[in-house]
C-alpha cells in the first residue's frame, strides 16, 4: 500500500475523533486533499495555502545550508585561521549542522504543537503558516542562543502573536518577527553584542595569549562601533561574514527572491520598494556626511559614511526584505500600498540602523513598525481611490 | 429624604453594602471590566512591594475621597462639582504623597509622580462622579474601599508575575536564586526575562488577565459590532 493509501485510511479512521485535525493535516500537507467544494465558487487554484508555503521553504533552503557552512567557516577560522581553510569542507557543514539541526528541530516542535492543540481544541484545520515562521526563526537568532529560550519564544509568538488574533492569515506583526523581538527585549545579552553572531564567541574561549579566540561581532558592530571594517563587499555579498544564519549570504537571498517572484508569491513591489528606499536613505546619510556636516569625531561617523549600495550587503536587511515584508498577511494589500510599504521599511532600516547603534539591526523593527501600520496605508490607498473614481463620475454626469 | 428611612433600617454590614466592595473585586473591577486606571497600573507594577503600596495608597484615596464628597454632595454646586472633586483628590493625594515619603522615602523615590498622578486616575473621578454624589457616606466609604482594592487585586497579580518573572524575585527576596552566584534556578541556565520589566509585557499581562476573567464569567463579554 502507497503511502497516500495509509494516510487516507488514517484520515478515514479518525474521522470525526478528537485526532481528526491531526490526521487531516498530515495527509494534506503532502498530498491535494481529495474532497470536492460544494458550494460557492468551483474554481480553485491547485497552490493551496501548504503548496504557498512550501514554495518558501524551498527559497530559504540555499540559504540555510549555506548558513550551516558558515557558521563552520566562521568558528574554525577564528581559532585556525582563515588562510588555508576550505569554504565547503565536511568539517565546517558537521559544526553548522550541530549548532542549526537544534534550533530547527525546537522551532518547529513547539510552534507545530501549538499549532496542533489549538487545532484538536478549537476543531479547524491545522493552519499551516507556522511552515514558514518555524523555518525563518532559526535563520534570525545567533547560533549560541540557548534552546529553552527559543522555545519560550515561539511559544509567546505563536500564542500572544499569532493565535490570540485570531491564526494564521489573521495576525498583524509576522510571527516570526515577534518572536525575534520578544527574544531580543526579553534576554538582549544573548541577542545583540559583539559576543553572540560566531559559535563559541560565548563560550569565551581564550587563545594562548589571553586575547579571545572568538569575536562574535558582526560587520554593522564593527560599524557601529567606528572601526574599520576589514571584508571585502565580495564577501559581504557572497556572505562569508558573521552573522545569523540566514543573513549573511545576500547572493543565496537574491536567488531566493527570483523563486520567489518566479513563483509568483514574494510580491515584486515591495521588495524593489524597500531596496529603493534603503538606497535613498545610504544616499542621504553619504551626502550628510560629503557635505561636511558629519566629521570623523562623530560617532555616527562610520554608518553614515558606509557607501550607500554596501548597507544592503550587511546585517539582515536583505533578508528581512525578501522573506518577512513580503510576508501576505501583514503586508499592505493594495498595489499602491505595497510599494509605500516597501519604501518605508527600506527607509526606516537604514535610519534605525544608523542612528541608535546600540541597537545595530533596524530591518527587524522596521518591518514591525510597518505591519502596524499596513492596514492605515491599505485605508487610505483605497479612499484615494474611491474619491479619485467619484470625481470622475462627477464629472460624466455634469 | 426618602433614601434616609431605608437606610435607617439597613444593618451596617447587610448583603447590598458587602456587594459595594465584593463586585469590584471580580465582576466589576475597576481596571479589568471598566478598564480604567490602566496607566499607573502598567507603570508601578515592576515590583510587588510598590504594586501594594499604590494599591494601598489609591484605597485610601478614593474611600476617604467618597466619604467627603458624600458628605458634601448637597451643597456642592453642579456646575463646579468637577472642580470640587478635584480639590479633595488632590488634597489628600498630597496627604498619601508626604506620608510615604516621611515613613517609606525609598519607595517613594520609586514610585516618583505616580503617587502625585493618582489625582488623574480615573477611577478615583469616577466613583466620585458616579457613586459618591449620589449616595450616603457609609456606602460611599465601602465602595471606595471596594474599588480601591480591586484596582489593588489586579496590580498585586500583574505585580506577582512581572518581579518573579522579570527580575527572579518577590518582595525583593531572590526567590529563584541569585542571577550573579548562579544558584538556584539560575545553575540550570535560566535567565531572567528582562521584557517583563518593560511595560507592554505590563499590558499582555494585564490583556491576559482580562482574557482569563472573561473567559470564566461568559457575561462579561462585550457584544461586537
Amino acid at each position: 500500500m502507497s503511502l497516500k493509501q495509509n494516510l487516507h485510511n488514517l484520515k478515514l479512521k479518525y474521522q470525526g475523533t478528537k485526532m481528526e485535525q491531526t490526521f487531516n493535516a498530515l495527509h494534506t500537507f503532502l498530498y491535494m486533499p481529495n474532497n470536492t467544494t460544494h458550494s460557492g465558487a468551483h474554481v480553485r487554484d491547485a497552490a493551496d495555502l501548504k503548496r504557498v508555503m512550501n514554495t518558501v521553504i524551498m527559497a530559504m533552503v540555499p540559504v540555510l545550508i549555506f548558513g550551516m557552512f558558515n557558521a563552520g567557516y566562521q568558528y574554525n577560522g577564528q581559532i585556525n585561521g582563515f588562510e588555508n581553510l576550505a569554504f565547503l569542507s565536511w568539517d565546517n557543514f558537521v559544526v553548522g549542522l550541530e549548532k542549526i539541526l537544534p534550533l530547527l528541530i525546537v522551532s518547529y516542535g513547539v510552534g507545530l504543537g501549538i499549532e496542533f492543540i489549538f487545532a484538536t481544541v478549537k476543531k479547524h484545520e491545522v493552519e499551516e503558516g507556522y511552515l514558514v515562521t518555524g523555518m525563518l526563526v532559526p535563520l534570525v537568532v545567533p547560533i549560541d542562543l540557548p534552546l529553552w529560550m527559543l522555545a519560550v519564544a515561539v511559544a509567546f509568538g505563536v500564542i500572544i502573536g499569532k493565535e490570540l488574533f485570531g491564526g494564521t492569515g489573521m495576525n498583524v506583526l509576522n510571527p516570526a518577527l515577534t518572536i525575534r523581538a520578544f527574544l531580543f527585549f526579553n534576554w538582549a545579552a544573548f541577542m545583540s553584542g559583539d559576543k553572540i553572531w560566531v559559535h563559541g564567541a560565548i563560550d569565551g574561549i581564550k587563545k594562548a595569549n589571553g586575547v579571545d579566540a572568538i569575536s562574535g561581532e558582526t560587520v554593522l558592530g564593527t560599524l557601529a562601533a567606528n572601526k574599520h571594517v576589514g571584508y571585502s563587499a565580495y564577501d559581504m555579498f557572497m556572505g562569508f561574514i558573521p552573522g545569523s544564519v540566514g543573513e549573511t549570504s545576500t547572493f543565496l537571498i537574491l536567488l531566493g527572491a527570483a523563486w520567489l517572484l518566479f513563483a509568483g508569491i514574494g510580491s515584486a513591489r515591495i521588495m524593489i520598494s524597500a531596496v529603493i528606499g534603503a538606497l535613498v536613505m545610504g544616499l542621504i546619510f553619504n551626502g550628510i556626511v560629503d557635505a561636511g556636516v558629519i566629521t570623523e569625531s562623530s560617532k555616527f561617523y562610520s554608518l553614515m559614511h558606509f557607501p550607500f549600495w554596501q548597507h544592503l550587503l550587511i546585517g539582515g536587511i536583505a533578508f528581512g526584505i525578501v522573506f518577512m515584508a513580503t510576508d501576505p498577511v501583514t503586508a499592505s494589500q493594495t498595489n499602491t500600498g505595497k510599494i509605500i510599504y516597501g519604501f518605508l521599511i527600506g527607509l526606516f532600516s537604514i535610519l534605525i540602523r544608523v542612528f541608535n547603534p546600540a541597537y545595530p539591526e533596524g530591518v527587524m523593527m522596521a518591518i514591525l513598525l510597518m505591519n502596524v501600520f499596513a492596514p492605515t496605508i491599505d485605508h487610505y490607498v483605497v479612499q484615494a481611490n474611491v474619491k479619485r473614481r467619484m470625481k470622475r463620475l462627477k464629472l460624466k454626469t455634469a | 429624604m426618602a433614601d434616609n428611612k431605608t437606610k435607617e433600617k439597613e444593618p451596617l454590614f447587610s448583603k447590598k453594602n458587602l456587594g459595594l466592595v465584593k463586585d469590584p473585586l471580580a465582576d466589576n473591577n475597576p481596571i479589568t471590566v471598566q478598564v480604567l486606571g490602566i496607566c499607573s497600573a502598567l507603570a508601578i507594577t515592576a515590583e510587588l512591594k510598590a504594586a501594594i503600596i499604590m494599591a494601598l495608597s489609591v484605597t485610601f484615596v478614593t474611600a476617604m475621597g467618597n466619604v467627603v464628597i458624600s458628605l458634601m454632595r448637597n451643597i456642592i454646586p453642579n456646575s463646579i462639582r468637577i472642580i470640587t472633586q478635584l480639590v479633595v483628590a488632590a488634597t489628600l493625594v498630597i496627604i498619601v504623597d508626604l506620608t510615604l515619603k516621611a515613613y517609606v522615602p525609598d519607595l517613594a523615590k520609586k514610585l516618583s509622580v505616580f503617587v502625585g498622578l493618582i489625582i488623574t486616575n480615573c477611577i478615583i473621578m469616577g466613583r466620585f462622579e458616579a457613586f459618591a454624589l449620589g449616595n450616603g457616606p457609609w456606602k460611599s466609604f465601602l465602595d471606595g474601599i471596594g474599588n480601591g482594592l480591586g484596582y489593588g487585586i489586579i496590580l498585586v497579580i500583574v505585580g506577582f508575575f512581572r518581579e518573579l518573572l522579570g527580575s527572579g524575585k518577590l518582595f525583593g527576596f531572590e526567590v529563584l536564586g541569585n542571577p550573579v552566584d548562579k544558584t538556584g534556578l539560575y545553575a540550570l541556565g535560566y535567565h531572567n526575562n528582562g521584557f517583563m520589566l518593560l511595560a507592554p509585557m505590563a499590558l499582555i499581562t494585564l490583556g491576559l488577565i482580562i482574557g482569563f476573567q472573561r473567559s470564566r464569567n461568559k457575561s462579561l463579554i462585550e457584544e461586537t459590532h
